[in-house]
């Protein structure tokens, strides 16, 4: 049986590919089977990421490993928020509620906030005009920056019309040409797993 | 160029925080793309059925929560229905929060004038459940009610119902709607994402497998213009000019300075001496 997860793979996938193409009722019936099982895969798929999120951090804060303290504050509020949304439920003037926009939502914004402070500075740092390339990119960066704004409109009422012609013919052309090339390396790489050439994520080569 | 990276955050800080705490109102012209997200919502009739799907974490609530109530108040002041669901697990809280503005701000009530099916897990399989049956994948709105108990959804069960999609969307998830919702069932669909996830949708919008497109704050603060509305979006465009402005002059600075100090030389002529940068 060393085939069986191949052969489950190959039919699968290949029962998938074939109800995308056949509108029959019958068919489309067998897909709602189908999504209902993959449902129950992803809430399996959930429980089983807080138990081994849950695993690995007690490990850290057993062995009292680097950084363990952060490991206990993970383990607190997984366990918190877990018995306070099970008990509580998570609707207005709940604890988890209260938790999530006092704590989650100002946590979250914050760090992704900070983004600005390192990207002005890594900008400063790293934007040079080395080479033709390099300067072209630089151009449109700062044509973008602040053409894209309100005020490049005040500074110059050609900034916009400018960054829309970057936006929609260059980028426009590149972004299509990329999309494509994923389109076609996902439909083969879907080919050879459904096949059975690549085998990887059975975790071998 | 030495220069203590302490005094770039400061100048962003002030970048930041001044225009904030002193609006300039800035002014703002609508994109075509947004003008098209826009008049594809208002030439809707009232009483038509919305699904939105505003699927964001609070790290860019900055982006899409403005451009959330914006949409939503626009759907409520057109007597539209929109029927609100979210695939990310952090997202209720701020779904909950948008349409609570919107609604209160356009004096809409839920279950009546709007539904929030809430939270599901399984993105790809969710979209595609929806076109199938709503019910299968939210037996209940997001307080608990069956969606069979809410009137507001009687009749109403897949994409076929609703005759316009949007997404408002900060990851891969818009991909999946633009595949299934609007090429597999062929529903018209709007999309609004982060500005640096915009452009890469671009192809979709004039492939017409998007209607519309809100790209960002700046998206965002459009949509509120054309709504004759101020939220955070326009009030944040003035900080967000600023911001791009300094890091302009900043990059500018320093690549004049590294010229000026022979670090970097004309092209050329063999290129700069410096490294990778500092």
């Amino acid at each position: 049986m060393r085939n069986g997860p191949l052969l489950v793979t190959f039919a699968v996938g290949a029962s998938l590919v074939a109800i995308f193409f056949i509108p029959h009722h019958k068919v489309q019936e067998a897909q709602s089977v189908l999504l209902d099982w993959a449902n129950v895969v992803y809430a399996f798929a959930l429980i089983l990421g807080s138990l081994s999120l849950w695993a690995s951090h007690q490990r850290k804060v057993f062995a009292r490993a680097e950084g363990w303290i952060y490991s206990l504050v993970t383990l607190l509020a997984l366990a918190f928020v877990t018995v306070a949304g099970t008990v509580q439920g998570v609707e207005e003037g709940t604890l988890v509620n209260k938790y999530y926009n006092m704590v989650n939502s100002p946590l979250a914004s914050t760090m992704f906030a900070l983004l600005a402070f390192f990207i002005a500075s890594a900008a400063f740092r790293a934007f040079r005009a080395r080479n033709a390339e390099a300067t072209l990119l630089l151009g449109t960066a700062i044509v973008m920056m602040i053409g894209r704004v309100s005020i490049g409109e005040y500074l110059w009422h050609g900034f916009p019309p400018v960054t829309e012609w970057l936006l929609d013919v260059p980028n426009l052309a590149a972004k299509r040409a990329i999309a494509l090339g994923i389109g076609l390396g996902a439909i083969s790489t879907a080919l050879k797993i459904i096949l059975g050439i690549d085998r990887s994520y059975l975790g071998r080569s | 160029m030495a220069l203590d990276r302490r005094i770039i955050f400061v100048l962003i800080f002030a970048a930041t925080a001044l225009p904030l705490l002193f609006p300039v109102n800035l002014p703002i012209t609508p994109s075509p793309r947004v003008r098209a997200a826009f008049e594809t919502v208002d030439k809707q009739p009232p009483g038509t059925y919305v699904l939105m799907s505003l699927d964001y974490e609070p790290d860019i609530k900055a982006e899409l929560q403005p451009m959330s109530i914006a949409v939503l108040r626009h759907c409520f002041r057109k007597g539209l229905k929109p029927v609100v669901l979210t695939l990310y697990p952090a997202a209720p809280g701020l779904v909950e929060r948008a349409l609570a503005i919107a609604s209160a701000a356009e004096g809409k009530k839920r279950n009546e004038d709007f539904v929030f099916l809430g939270y599901k897990s399984g993105s790809q399989s969710v979209i595609l459940g929806l076109g199938e049956s709503i019910r299968t994948m939210f037996p209940t709105d997001f307080w608990g009610t069956p969606l069979n108990k809410i009137p507001m959804m009687k009749g109403k069960n897949s994409y076929a119902d609703f005759p316009l999609v949007i997404n408002l969307s900060g990851s891969a998830i818009a991909d999946y709607y633009i595949r299934i919702a609007a090429t597999r069932y062929q529903r018209p669909m709007v999309l609004g994402a982060t500005a640096v996830m915009a452009t890469d949708y671009y192809p979709y919008l004039s492939s017409g497998q998007i209607l519309g497109l809100i790209g960002g704050m700046k998206g965002a603060a459009e949509y509120e213009k054309l709504m004759d509305i101020t939220g955070d979006a326009r009030r944040g465009m003035d900080a967000q000019s600023l911001i791009h402005v300094t890091i302009a002059i900043l990059v500018l600075l320093g690549n004049f300075a590294l010229f000026a100090s022979g670090g970097l030389r004309p092209m050329g002529s063999g290129g700069s001496r410096e490294g990778t940068g500092r």
